[in-house]
């Protein structure tokens, strides 16, 4: 039967599976339906998991015939998901209670959304990533609509579910292809079958479909177009959740596969995955330019990011892998951090997140304002916060294997996203409101998120190497 | 002429295709739907074959959780499906244009 290695191997998705249990009998012990008790208990389990998981660093391995692997790059990540699913869930309440939604449909769903990205790491076999993916997807289908008094999240949802089907295809198709040519869905098996650098055509298509179905997940153009509508449909704490985790899950897998697996094809898919790096981080940022709803800039700003980490993928190799993890951990932190802060400022009531909420907010709401401005040169890549080190230590990986025009694109995007970035902090500081806008409410769980986020960009931001170092141990 | 290997993995393909243009141009959502599924399945085939070819059973165990994974994922579209009835009274795919750009 199943050694210990293999139960010690997923114990941090087996406790997560057990608390999404606990919580929904929790939930229907309640017959009004406003159970407090779920959000505790959500949170000792995200960060019961989180500490299991750090527990397991150096102690983990491969578990269930290689299906699974806990190696110490897991362990980084599944304790980064654990920090997101713990922040989401302290900054959900406040808004789930002011927009009606249920707490205790919302919980469970966020935990299974956990773990499926938790599989998706840890998986070292296409059809266990699939799982993973699948199970996440299906869960953020049903968070995503969750506001059904509002019809832009229904639609949001639908058009996520839509795309997201149709992108799974296109990645299961790659896996069926992969499967004809080398007769292996594990990584290892493809990279001992797949070694030739002109591989033969329908191991070309199996990559290209895979290719495909990957830049829809962490929504690199041209398959973008649906992130931005679903970020500003959805709840927003579900927004913040999804514009990192599912991020840094899949570019965990993206290194997995086409980072390790593949790595003796790269000549067939460096040079589309190249041009779709510059594609997406230019997009991302022109579009983001003209925005006026602030979830709709984030949601063009993720897309630009997820293009600065694809130039990771280009790079290749374990520095250019410990850059684009550490990129991962600091776009974590600081999106997150953004996205409560866009929760937070919603001045005129409507439910509309437009930029001019923010006109002024900076002298009236001093920590507010603080944070947001730590947030937003993290994100624009200013010293000396985590952001800066990201892209730093990320695009001289790539110009050491001679990625130059790549990382100049690159760079002369990251400046011009500096534009959108710090027009907020000018709203913030230097403009008037027009008009009478309501104060931002006091909350002591978004309080503790902002200071605990920018805390963590800043320390990160001082001592770079260290977190380097640490991630370039935990690399496969 | 017999039947080969190259034979299923064609008409996957075609399945495939005719899924996936059905997804980009059918107007109706419930279409789009049974569209994605095609998709699906024109994987299973592909999936089963190659298992049969090679004689190896791990292609035709994954053919199981791709159709229960399909289904989950119809289940919740189907009911995010009644969501939109209820918010527009309409299936068109143009009801979905409230957010742009």
């Amino acid at each position: 039967m199943y050694s210990s290695t293999d139960i010690i191997g997923i114990l941090p998705e087996f406790l997560l599976v057990i608390t999404a249990i606990l919580v929904l009998i929790l939930d229907l012990l309640d017959k009004r339906g406003e159970t407090a008790g779920v959000v505790p208990l959500s949170l000792v389990g995200f960060i019961g998991a989180g500490i299991v998981s750090a527990f397991l660093w150096d102690r983990g391995g491969y578990a269930f015939y290689d299906m699974v692997v806990a190696d110490n790059f897991t362990t980084v990540f599944r304790v980064l998901l654990c920090f997101i699913g713990a922040i989401t869930v302290l900054v959900s309440p406040a808004y789930l209670r002011y927009r009606d939604i249920r707490l205790g449909e919302y919980h469970p769903l966020l935990i299974i959304a956990v773990f499926g990205m938790m599989v998706m790491v840890s998986a070292a076999d296409l059809l266990l990533f699939f799982l993973g993916v699948e199970t996440l997807s299906i869960a953020l289908y049903v968070l995503a609509c969750l506001d059904r008094r509002d019809s832009r999240s229904t639609e949001a949802a639908l058009k996520y579910l839509i795309l997201g089907a149709f992108s799974t295809a296109f990645l299961l198709y790659g896996v069926a292809l992969l499967y004809a040519v080398t007769g292996f869905t594990s990584y290892a098996g493809i990279m001992e079958n797949l070694r030739e650098t002109t591989p033969d055509p329908l191991a070309v298509a199996g990559i290209g479909f895979l290719l495909i179905g990957f830049a829809f997940k962490v929504a690199a153009v041209p398959f973008h177009f649906w992130s931005p509508d679903v970020y500003q449909g959805a709840p927003t704490p579900i927004t913040a959740f999804m514009s990192v985790g599912p991020k840094a899950a899949a570019f965990v897998a993206l290194i997995r596969v086409f980072g390790i697996a593949l790595d003796g094809t790269a000549d067939v898919w460096m040079d589309a995955l190249a041009i779709v790096a510059a594609l997406t981080m230019t997009l991302g940022n022109v579009v983001a330019l003209r925005q006026q709803n602030i979830k709709r800039m984030l949601a063009y700003s993720s897309i630009a990011h997820a293009g600065y980490l694809l130039v990771g993928i280009v790079a290749g190799g374990q520095r250019a892998f410990a850059a684009l993890s550490f990129y991962l951990v600091a776009y974590a932190l600081m999106n997150l951090g953004a996205f409560t802060v866009a929760m937070l400022v919603n001045r005129r009531g409507d439910g509309d997140y437009q930029l001019e909420d923010y006109k002024g907010a900076g002298f009236a709401h001093p920590l507010l304002g603080a944070t947001m401005a730590i947030f937003m040169f993290s994100l624009a890549g200013i010293p000396p916060t985590a952001g800066f080190f990201g892209k730093l230590y990320l695009f001289s990986a790539a110009v050491e294997k001679g990625y130059v025009l790549l990382v100049v694109i690159a760079v002369l995007n990251s400046a011009l996203a500096a534009y959108y970035y710090l027009r907020i902090l000018g709203y913030m500081y230097m403009a008037r409101p027009e008009r009478e806008l309501k104060p931002v409410p006091r909350l002591g769980a978004y309080t503790f998120t902002l200071i605990l986020t920018s805390a963590i960009i800043l320390f990160i931001g001082a001592l770079p190497a260290g977190m380097l170092n640490l991630l370039f141990a935990a690399l496969p | 002429m017999t039947i080969q290997l190259s034979h299923y993995l064609l008409l996957s393909a075609v399945l495939f295709s005719i899924g996936a243009a059905g997804v980009l141009t059918r107007k109706n959502l419930i279409v789009i739907f049974m569209a994605l599924e095609l998709m699906m399945n024109a994987v299973n085939l592909s999936f089963v074959a190659v298992a049969r070819y090679m004689g190896d059973a791990a292609g035709q165990l994954i053919v199981f959780f791709v159709i229960c994974v399909a289904a989950a994922e119809v289940a919740v579209g189907l009911a995010i499906l009644i969501a939109l009835w209820r918010h527009k009274g309409s299936m068109h795919i143009d009801t979905l244009a409230a957010m742009k750009w």
